[in-house]
């Protein structure tokens, strides 16, 4: 059984990597660093000097154990018993099967969360600070397995390898040491009621926190729900999403060796409307965080509604708006865009989804987008060369070739692209349409895919009145380098994040959010701790209050 | 590695930009331990030359431009994060150090001195990326919005008796905010802060954010105080040389001051008390590492009905102590830190006994080597004693007797001081009362020395300015 999973392992793994192998030079990218390349060297860490094998024994250890569910720190087969595959898209296979999460294991994570949040536990109990030092632990220890968690990531979720390290990692680590900072940081207050009173706030933790997270970027989704609950000191019951399970239940052996207290984090691989539904109308659960596509967010919404009206918090789907206006720096404008739209394989909320270009520049903008598209790589994504990998599943390979078809169908012109790139796993070309029209599909509906809307624009007036005339108001940008227009257009976006000169630039420092059918409430900076507390107001009777 | 460790033990020099330098003059001071009076080592003495050039670096690395000012605040937190691991790392050498420099309990420098320094260093770290300025909605077609920027180069004067947590305490909130400083240690214990600078080199900090340079308050402290480039100056120290540094700043660039006094603080004895607590408090409350502490619980208001029997227990209390070599264990108490500090605590025990406050044990020196002074208590004294006012700074403890509320609150709140204060009390409304009505910057309840980095310390009146932590 061993050896045959090594070999399995060593076929999904070690295959693209046995090509750079070489110790020292790798000839299809020079002058990469050694420790940076997906080989044995890098996935060694820093301190090892292990053997191949010993490495593949390793890897097999932790496939073997993490494919289950992980409850109070310790590793469940499914109550059903049932098992479900997680499947590499850049090929189509089976990389493994992942237990599969119900009902009846959610019930199981709650029961083991209650108990590690009741009053009077080691979790409870802990001073603030210490939760912020076991955070930065985990931290570590992701730093320290980062070559391993980048290339799980990678296999899982099909974004090239060089992106996994370099991006989403740094990300994760920094997103858990920014909230680690704030556990003992985030105050109540005193305040000056009126009376002979003696009033204060307290920041309790709310509680058995749901957290339902997506596929597009597995690792810093987990990461971004983590930091903010379990710095507030909640328990979590967290769902992954069924097409990336696998690094986030690598975490899970990292939490339990951080020496979180077991219940606190609780984690079930499984699909939406069992196990996802299982916990938003779960009546043990006091919050439910979810990040997805917003037709399963109304979903959310309305089953906390009618469980036990649990506190929701959503990050929604985004159809952003990307405005260039004439006196951009338009070599800058061009590069910023096509990232805007293709980072992560389109596959983003706030993928600026509609290029709004002003007239005068629109043909030059056009042609440089169309070229720039065309130059980009896609392939194998351990290949250090690719710049784009493939689509995370078939469903949504299908679902973007159809918005491509629609696209056509309405009048779009296509100006590149349009076609799936290869015969196996779900890759798709980089695809621009010219002359798209608010009124089409593809400029109304979003796709989450390689494909590029251009849209064309006269006055600052319009494009606001255009770029606002969405559902969606999750991010939005403008191009310029005029200090006037970028204040008015900043203020008259209806968006919860607004670049200006940029695209998609992201710190744990600042909040993350939508409006509208975006989202509800916001991740990351101190904003993304309110969520995760209840306010309790405590006013004692005194015998004269003085100020 | 055991030359590295060489070079980290021999520094006794002054640290500027990252590198060690000899004084200006070429003179150099000496380092005692208190606990033999033998000297230690040699260490380079500062003096206004010496700080120039510290200045000078400090203000450089603090350019519109450099590598400090360009750095991601959060990265300022990760390499204060470094720090305290480095720290953690050399905590053996560190607590050795401060117990033999300092006179300090080994196991107390260990396990509080250097604890309390590892947290604070995480704490601060994690405020680096979280100093949030705020957008404004002015009245008018404006866009406006406040920076929190670092003041700049920030002198930095700290005390001999806590040596290393007062350098961690003064160096942390100033970096996490992106200052630069020009840090004296106190003449008697600078070796723990010349160590520090070797850490702080390891972990990274660019060369001139942290310089620190020893020497002697009249000389380096003055030059720094007066310094018509150095934007702010903190100090903790005695009341006496606060008022110095206060117009010191003042006279020259009008710098912003922080300060960090001397206390007398009130400890209050309700007889509804957990007894045994509050007799244990009040005794670690005054008696920690030898009484010099800024925080010293050394005006203890016992109500009457158990005043004799506070009193008698109290003195059991004080009497079953080890005096010793601080880092042996089993001692309990280690050295004043120096001959001035022995002599004025000695000064003021005999003041007591003239103006007539029952000694009720101790009252004099002990051994024939090292600034050791008996644990000594003092009962039936009254306010207007030197002994009740004054500032001993040393393990002498006193006990007053109070009848009412009204009384003991106006008592209490008598003194010039108002650094620390402490009630003890079951009942709810009393302990209300005395948090709001006692004029100090910390109130304890039904505790005392309760401190942690998340709390912000300092005092009313005449004990300090402005808040740390």
């Amino acid at each position: 059984m061993l050896q045959k999973l090594s070999c399995c392992v060593q076929n999904h793994l070690y295959r693209p990597c046995l090509k750079h192998c070489a110790p020292v030079q790798a000839p299809e990218a020079p002058g990469v660093p050694v420790w940076l390349q997906p080989g044995f060297q890098a996935l060694q860490g820093p301190t090892g000097t292990g053997t191949a094998s010993s490495l593949a024994l390793r890897l097999n250890a932790v496939l073997l154990f993490s494919l289950q569910i992980f409850i109070n720190n310790e590793w469940h087969d499914a109550v059903s018993k049932k098992t479900f595959p997680s499947i590499n898209p850049a090929t189509g296979e089976v990389i493994c099967q992942v237990a599969e999460g119900d009902k009846a294991d959610v019930d199981k994570a709650v029961k083991a969360a209650k108990a590690a949040f009741q009053l009077g536990s080691p979790w409870r109990r802990m001073d603030a600070s210490h939760r912020g030092k076991l955070l930065n632990r985990l931290a570590d220890l992701i730093e320290r397995d980062r070559a391993y968690l980048a290339a799980l990531e990678t296999l899982d979720n099909g974004k090239p390898y060089s992106v996994s390290y370099l991006v989403d990692l740094d990300m994760v680590v920094k997103c858990l040491r920014y909230f680690a900072g704030w556990s003992d940081k985030f105050h109540g207050k005193t305040i000056p009621l009126d009376g002979d009173f003696f009033c204060y706030t307290r920041h309790e933790p709310v509680g058995v926190c749901g957290q339902i997270i997506p596929w597009n970027f597995p690792l810093l989704m987990q990461a971004w729900k983590l930091g903010p609950a379990l710095a507030t000191g909640n328990v979590v019951v967290m769902k992954v999403a069924e097409q990336t399970p696998l690094s986030a239940l690598y975490v899970a052996n990292l939490i339990k060796e951080a020496g979180f207290p077991p219940g606190v984090v609780n984690i079930i691989p499984g699909y939406g409307p069992t196990a996802g539904a299982a916990i938003s109308s779960h009546m043990d659960i006091d919050k439910v965080a979810f990040t997805g596509s917003t037709e399963v967010g109304h979903l959310i919404q309305k089953a906390a509604a009618e469980s036990n009206l649990k506190r929701v918090t959503l990050e929604l789907g985004g159809k952003s708006p990307n405005i260039i206006m004439s006196d951009a720096d338009m070599d800058w404008a061009v590069d910023q865009a096509h990232f805007a739209l293709f980072f992560n394989q389109g596959q983003c909320c706030c993928a600026g989804s509609r290029t709004y270009v002003q007239e005068d520049i629109y043909h030059e903008f056009v042609e440089r987008s169309v070229e720039k598209a065309k130059s980009r790589v896609v392939g194998n994504p351990f290949d250090f060369k690719t710049e784009q990998g493939p689509q995370v599943d078939e469903e949504q390979f299908k679902k973007i070739l159809g918005y491509i078809s629609t696209g056509k169908r309405e009048g779009a012109k296509l100006l590149c692209g349009g076609n799936p790139a290869a015969d196996r796993g779900y890759f798709i070309q980089p695809t621009v349409f010219g002359d798209v029209q608010d009124s089409m599909t593809i400029a109304r509906e979003e796709i989450f895919g390689p494909v590029m809307q251009i849209l064309k624009f006269k006055t600052i007036e319009e494009v606001i009145e255009r770029a606002n005339d969405s559902k969606y108001g999750l991010a939005a940008a403008v191009f310029t380098k005029d200090l006037d227009k970028a204040n008015y257009v900043s203020q008259g976006l209806r968006a919860g994040t607004v670049w200006i000169n940029c695209y998609d630039v992201f710190g744990a420092q600042a909040p993350f959010g939508g409006y509208k059918a975006s989202g509800n409430g916001r991740e990351l900076g101190e904003y993304g701790l309110e969520a995760y507390i209840e306010v309790k107001n405590v006013t004692i009777k005194i015998p004269q209050k003085n100020s | 590695m055991a030359g590295e460790n060489e070079e980290k033990l021999n520094q006794n020099k002054i640290f500027i930009n990252n590198e060690w330098h000899d004084s200006v003059s070429g003179k150099k001071f000496e380092v005692f331990n208190p606990a033999n009076e033998e000297k230690i080592c040699e260490v380079e003495e500062g003096d206004k030359a010496d700080v120039d050039k510290a200045v000078k670096a400090a203000r450089k690395a603090f350019e519109l431009g450099s590598p400090w000012r360009t750095m991601d605040a959060s990265e300022r937190g990760r390499l204060l994060n470094k720090l305290a691991d480095l720290v953690e790392r050399d905590r053996l050498i560190l607590a050795t150090m401060e117990a033999i420099d300092g006179g300090k309990l080994f196991s107390t420098a260990y396990l509080m001195d250097l604890g309390a320094c590892i947290k604070t260093l995480h704490y601060c770290s994690g405020w680096a990326d979280k100093i949030h300025g705020r957008t404004v909605p002015m009245d008018g077609n404006f866009f406006t919005f406040t920076r929190h920027e670092p003041i700049g180069v920030c002198g930095q004067i700290i005390p001999w008796n806590f040596p290393l947590v007062m350098f961690i305490w003064k160096i942390a909130p100033a970096l996490c905010c992106g200052n630069t400083v020009v840090v004296k240690p106190a003449e008697q214990t600078p070796l723990t802060a010349l160590y520090m600078g070797s850490l702080i080199k390891e972990a990274g900090f660019p060369p001139g954010v942290v310089n620190i340079v020893p020497g002697f308050g009249p000389t380096a402290g003055a030059a720094i105080s007066h310094h018509m480039d150095v934007d702010k100056v903190a100090f903790t120290g005695s009341t006496e040389v606060g008022k110095l540094i206060k117009e010191a700043a003042g006279k020259s660039n009008l710098k912003r001051v922080t300060l960090e006094l001397g206390g007398k603080s009130p400890n209050i004895i309700f007889a509804d008390a957990d007894l045994d607590t509050a007799v244990e408090f009040a005794h670690i409350g005054l008696f920690y590492h030898q009484g010099q502490c800024c925080i010293a619980g050394s005006r203890i208001f016992v109500e009457e009905p158990i005043y004799d029997e506070f009193v008698r227990r109290s003195i059991e209390r004080a009497k079953k102590y080890t005096l010793g070599n601080p880092l042996l264990p089993g001692v309990q108490q280690g050295p004043q830190i120096d001959k001035e500090q022995f002599q004025k605590i000695l000064e003021l025990i005999e003041s007591g006994k003239k103006e007539g406050a029952k000694l009720e044990c101790g009252g004099g020196p002990w051994g024939d080597k090292g600034y050791f002074i008996q644990p000594t208590v003092f009962s039936n004294v009254t306010d207007d004693m030197r002994i009740a006012k004054e500032e001993i700074f040393g393990p002498v403890q006193q006990i007053m007797k109070f009848k009412t509320i009204d009384e003991v609150i106006k008592r209490a709140n008598n003194t010039t001081y108002g650094l620390a204060a402490a009630v003890f009390t079951k009942d709810i409304d009393k302990a209300l009362t005395f948090a709001a009505a006692l004029q100090a910057g910390t109130v304890w309840v039904n505790c005392y020395s309760a401190m942690s980095a998340q709390c912000p310390f300092g005092g009313f009146k005449m004990s300090g300015n402005g808040r740390e932590m």
